[in-house]
């Protein structure tokens, strides 16, 4: 039996989601017990494509490039539909960022990132590894370690 | 330089910013050899900032400045982390950016130079930023050879000792692999090369790495040394062990090629036997003279 989950009027559907990375999803976008608005998340939903996917609906909440770029890292294949008055107005697929700034602390304890408060600086190396390196350390990571 | 503005991590460099630093350093070494006194660095202040101590290296840069005709500011810290008590990193690199017109930093942190060059206007040298790069000892390593084999590309390369830790060999396997040197790595086990600098090296210069447990000089013309340090291991029989065997001794040496050269960054320990030193083949007191000509060229590249 289908699930159903209430409609947002204005927010983010974040769809396509790897099963299981939709917790994480949510904790990029800083979503906790404190967030007010309607926060739905689908976990193992049936999927056509991949056998299993999650599914993140969040009202209230607009994302920024940043966002995306981390989401792009745990969910590449993610498409983000941008919900106004009830309608999708906006459809987006995530894209593999080529640089990211300032969204990730680098892993490195002896980083100078991690000396002052630096704008950190990660670069995607191997996308089809989805290994990223510090341009301030220059060491390599793979995307789940920024994370974590 | 000519073309880049710091010099920060091998990895910025292309093939064509080696060779000039290759070609200059020789016409530097040329120039010192006559006590010509230079002076394309007159008038020009070179400040020498060591976070962390290393009075062999900042001697080095401080010699070849002032053979440039440079003056000369320096500080090298003996363990606090800052000039005055409490001030930061990047406070200090903004007030000497505001009197030097070349900074040349070394700081244990990682990345600590690529930081100090986005702060300061004037050129940032790295003298060595904790684990990750020491630019100017990996130049001054590949004019050595250059120097002593009048190639680079083709020789048979064997760097030997703690692969992992070393920072030396990890830079020096990137600019022997862009010209297409034949390097074969030699590590006790647990301290072998990261395997992302090996295949990054494979795959940017498809350059040719062997990875071996066992030393065989047999067909070596260079020999790249580190220390193997006895605190890397929990087991202190084993370290003694690993160090025996990867002690250079005259019989390491029995039936190598006439005209191997072995190296080492200095300063070493007793990684090499007293006869070695003594050899024909050891090179490093060679190499570690090279360090002045090698920076003044680099400087000289840097301020224009
Ligand atoms: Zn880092």
């Amino acid at each position: 039996m289908p699930l159903v989950v209430e409609k947002i009027e204005n927010g983010t559907v974040i769809d396509h989601i790897p099963a299981g990375m939709g917790l994480k999803v949510l904790e990029i976008l800083k979503i906790d017990r404190n967030y007010g608005a309607r926060v739905a998340l689908m976990m193992n939903v049936p999927s056509k494509k991949v056998g299993k996917k999650d599914i993140v609906k969040v009202e209230g909440k607009s994302l920024d490039e940043k966002a995306v770029n981390k989401i792009a890292l745990v969910a590449p294949n993610a498409t983000l539909n941008i919900i106004k008055n009830s309608n999708v107005v906006e459809k987006k697929i995530v894209q593999l960022p080529k640089e990211l700034r300032g969204a990730f602390k680098c892993p490195n304890p002896d980083c100078v990132t991690n000396l002052e408060p630096i704008e950190t600086l990660f670069r995607m190396e191997k996308p089809e590894e989805r290994r990223l390196r510090c341009g301030f350390c220059e060491t390599m990571f793979e995307a789940k370690e920024l994370i974590s | 330089m000519e073309l880049v503005k710091d010099l920060i991590s091998i990895r910025d460099l292309e093939k064509k910013h080696i060779d000039l630093i290759l070609k200059k350093s020789s016409e530097m070494e040329q120039a010192l050899k006559e006590g010509k006194q230079l002076n394309s660095l007159k008038g020009e202040v070179v400040a020498t900032l060591f976070f962390e101590p290393s009075t062999r290296t900042r001697l080095s840069f401080q010699t070849a400045a002032m053979r440039l005709g440079a003056k000369v500011l320096s500080f090298e810290s003996i363990g606090a982390s800052s000039i005055v008590k409490g001030e930061t990193f990047s406070d200090t690199i903004r007030m000497v950016d505001g009197y030097a017109n070349l900074i040349i930093v070394r700081h244990a942190k990682e990345g600590s130079a690529r930081y100090a060059a986005q702060l300061a206007e004037h050129p940032v040298i790295n003298g060595g930023d904790g684990g990750n790069q020491h630019p100017t000892q990996t130049l001054l390593d590949l004019y050595t050879i250059k120097r002593a084999k009048k190639k680079i590309g083709g020789l048979n390369v064997t760097l030997l000792g703690d692969l992992k830790h070393a920072r030396t060999m990890r830079s020096l396997l990137y600019g022997l692999s862009m010209y297409g040197a034949n390097t074969t790595l030699v590590a006790p086990k647990g301290l072998e090369m990261n395997r992302e600098v090996i295949s990054e090296a494979r795959e940017r210069f498809g350059a040719k790495v062997e990875e071996k447990s066992k030393m065989d000089l047999t067909d070596a013309d260079v020999l790249y040394l580190c220390r193997v340090q006895k605190e890397r291991f929990s087991d202190q029989y084993e370290a003694e062990k690993v160090q025996k065997e990867f002690r250079i001794t005259e019989d390491s040496i029995k039936g190598v090629k006439d005209d191997l050269i072995i190296m080492h960054p200095l300063p070493k320990v007793d990684e090499v036997a007293p006869e070695v030193d003594k050899s024909k083949y050891a090179y490093y007191y060679e190499q570690a003279k090279m360090g002045i000509p090698v920076r003044m060229a680099i400087m000289d590249a840097m301020v224009v």
